[in-house]
């Protein structure tokens, strides 16, 4: 559905994304994660035909952004970020004027703004002016405006940035329906939100792209992998000698709780240690108030990656 | 086509939302109002060779408001949407810049034309009062009128030019005011400077606004000022959209 190559994008003396290649089939949602400034409205709004690449090539839905973009434009749906709107109309009538626009017949006018009016939840403001919504509304109008079309593809620039936790889980629900017939790339800052909505995710970082893979993929893959806290009182004995001696386990360290010892023990990845550490603690009569295992989660990949070179 | 027409649509429409075109149309009217009756009071005083449509479209109350109306109408064409960062929605919409550039203009242009219907109804209500006609004759309308659509396309297309070099609605303003009154008062030199050969004095009368309006306005439908002011729109409009295009390379 959508197929980047090489793509690359200058500005005045500095590059905003480099070299980008990847793909985005029928029917998966990419998730597309980067710290600010990496590069993901840059990549978007070429994707969108909005400005164009430096170099390389992009097809969306089999059409060039550069030599078919007005098909290629035809057949996505783009809500950029802070969903700028005319706020001089009302609800109803900017829809269908971007339904015009998009070439929505007119016979089907009616039919396709009543329903993504319906799809987002738009029926109660649809005569209102745009100006006087709130901004989960506006977020919807804008998500709303992408929609009208039927496009194969949705391209979404963070489109839960600025809204309340009602209105992020409404717009997620929204557009894990959407993904059922739709493909779908967004951009988000919420990782869990990336987690629970999509197929595939790609973490761009300084203009490149520093992983691209399934969320359970990049989570099982971390060099971090897993790890194993225990809160023990190990009398006499060197807890941290004892415990590296368990197979698997790579590191531990330890600090204190009253008279209480924390061991953080780091695993390798896929090793699951507790049983081990279980026993270690009862042949030598430690006592125990905790053995659990934290699962590294995205916020982990994600810091991982793009702040490697920075830390 | 059918999308030109969307676009064109939105842009008149666009007019009305704001308070804009309310102000300029009773600026406007109130304006050539008071005009028009100057003109006819002065003409009760005296006797005077010209008739009240001739003396209505040459006065300086006239020109006072024409060049001021353009920067009103045009700087927020294309300004506004850069600001407001709807012209990234507009251009991810399967639209072409020319389509774009086009409704603009002409979105405008048919304002500037709806400003000036009310101002036929002078004459009409005239003539009903004083059983008088208020032109010489009929070219003499056609004359006056066609000389304003003639103006207007060309001012206007610098005005487009003005707002699609900036996001700032003022500066738009400010340029396309700037470059219409110093094009105005070109065709003021041959008045002025006395002292500059004849054949520069002559040939800048070619651009005299105040000229061409006086023949035109007498009935007298010279060819001249038509061909300079449609070709001049068309390559202002050339401007208008390769700057519009160039966007895209400064982003």
């Amino acid at each position: 559905m959508i197929k980047v190559e090489n793509l690359t994008k200058r500005y005045a003396g500095q590059t905003a994304i480099e070299n980008l290649n990847f793909e985005v089939g029928k029917g998966e949602i990419m998730g597309f994660l980067g710290p600010n400034g990496a590069g993901k409205s840059t990549t978007m709004r070429i994707l969108s035909s909005f400005m164009p690449p430096t170099s390389g090539r992009a097809s969306v839905a089999g059409y060039d952004i550069f030599e078919n973009s007005l098909q290629a434009r035809t057949h996505l749906g783009y809500m950029p970020e802070n969903v700028p709107l005319y706020k001089d109309m009302r609800v109803t009538e900017y829809l269908e004027y971007r339904a015009a626009l998009k070439g929505v017949p007119h016979r089907r006018m009616n039919e396709r703004v009543g329903d993504v009016k319906e799809l987002c939840g738009l029926k109660e403001v649809e005569k209102k002016l745009i100006g006087a919504l709130s901004k989960g509304y506006r977020q919807r109008v804008g998500l709303a405006d992408a929609l009208v079309h039927e496009p194969d593809l949705l391209i979404l620039d963070e489109p839960t940035s600025g809204l309340d936790p009602n209105q992020i889980r409404q717009v997620r629900e929204l557009i894990r329906n959407l993904g059922r017939q739709h493909t779908i790339l967004l951009s988000t800052h919420i990782l869990p939100e990336v987690e629970m909505t999509c197929s595939r995710i790609i973490i761009i970082n300084r203009g490149k792209i520093e992983a691209c893979d399934t969320p359970e993929n990049l989570v099982s893959q971390m060099r971090t992998a897993t790890g194993v806290r225990l809160e023990a009182r190990a009398g006499n004995d060197d807890g941290i000698e004892e415990l590296k001696k368990i197979p698997g386990v790579k590191d531990v360290s330890l600090t204190t709780d009253g008279d209480w010892q924390v061991f953080s023990l780091r695993a390798e990845a896929g090793a699951d240690v507790r049983p081990e550490v279980f026993r270690l603690a009862s042949d030598r009569r430690w006592a125990v108030r905790e053995l659990s295992q934290r699962k590294a989660t995205l916020e982990d990949v994600f810091v991982e990656i793009t702040h490697a070179d920075e830390v | 086509m059918t999308k030109f027409f969307t676009l064109l649509s939105r842009e008149i429409r666009s007019y009305f939302y704001s308070p804009i075109a309310y102000i300029v149309l009773v600026f406007f009217l109130l304006v050539s109002g008071v005009d028009f009756y100057f003109q006819v009071s002065f003409m009760n005083q005296r006797a005077v060779e010209y008739s009240v449509q001739e003396a209505f479209f040459n006065s300086v109350f006239f020109w006072f408001a024409f060049v001021l109306i353009f920067p009103l109408i045009t700087m927020r064409l294309f300004a506004e949407e850069f600001k407001l960062g709807t012209i990234e929605p507009l251009m991810t919409a399967p639209v072409r810049d020319l389509q774009v550039v086009l409704a603009k203009y002409f979105g405008a242009l048919i304002f500037y034309v709806i400003l000036w219907i009310p101002t036929a109804f002078y004459f009409v209500i005239f003539q009903a009062v004083t059983h008088e006609p208020a032109g010489s004759s009929t070219g003499a309308y056609l004359g006056s009128y066609l000389m304003l659509v003639l103006l207007g396309m060309f001012y206007i297309s610098i005005g487009c030019f003005a707002s699609v070099l900036t996001r700032n609605q003022i500066v738009a303003a400010i340029i396309s005011f700037a470059v219409i009154t110093l094009l105005f008062f070109f065709g003021l030199v041959q008045f002025i400077l006395l002292d500059v050969g004849s054949e520069t004095r002559q040939l800048l009368g070619y651009f005299s606004a105040i000229e061409q309006m006086g023949t035109l306005s007498r009935g007298q439908i010279d060819t001249r000022p038509i061909v300079l002011y449609v070709s001049m729109t068309i390559v202002m409009l050339t401007f208008t959209y390769q700057a519009f295009q160039s966007r895209k390379w400064r982003l």
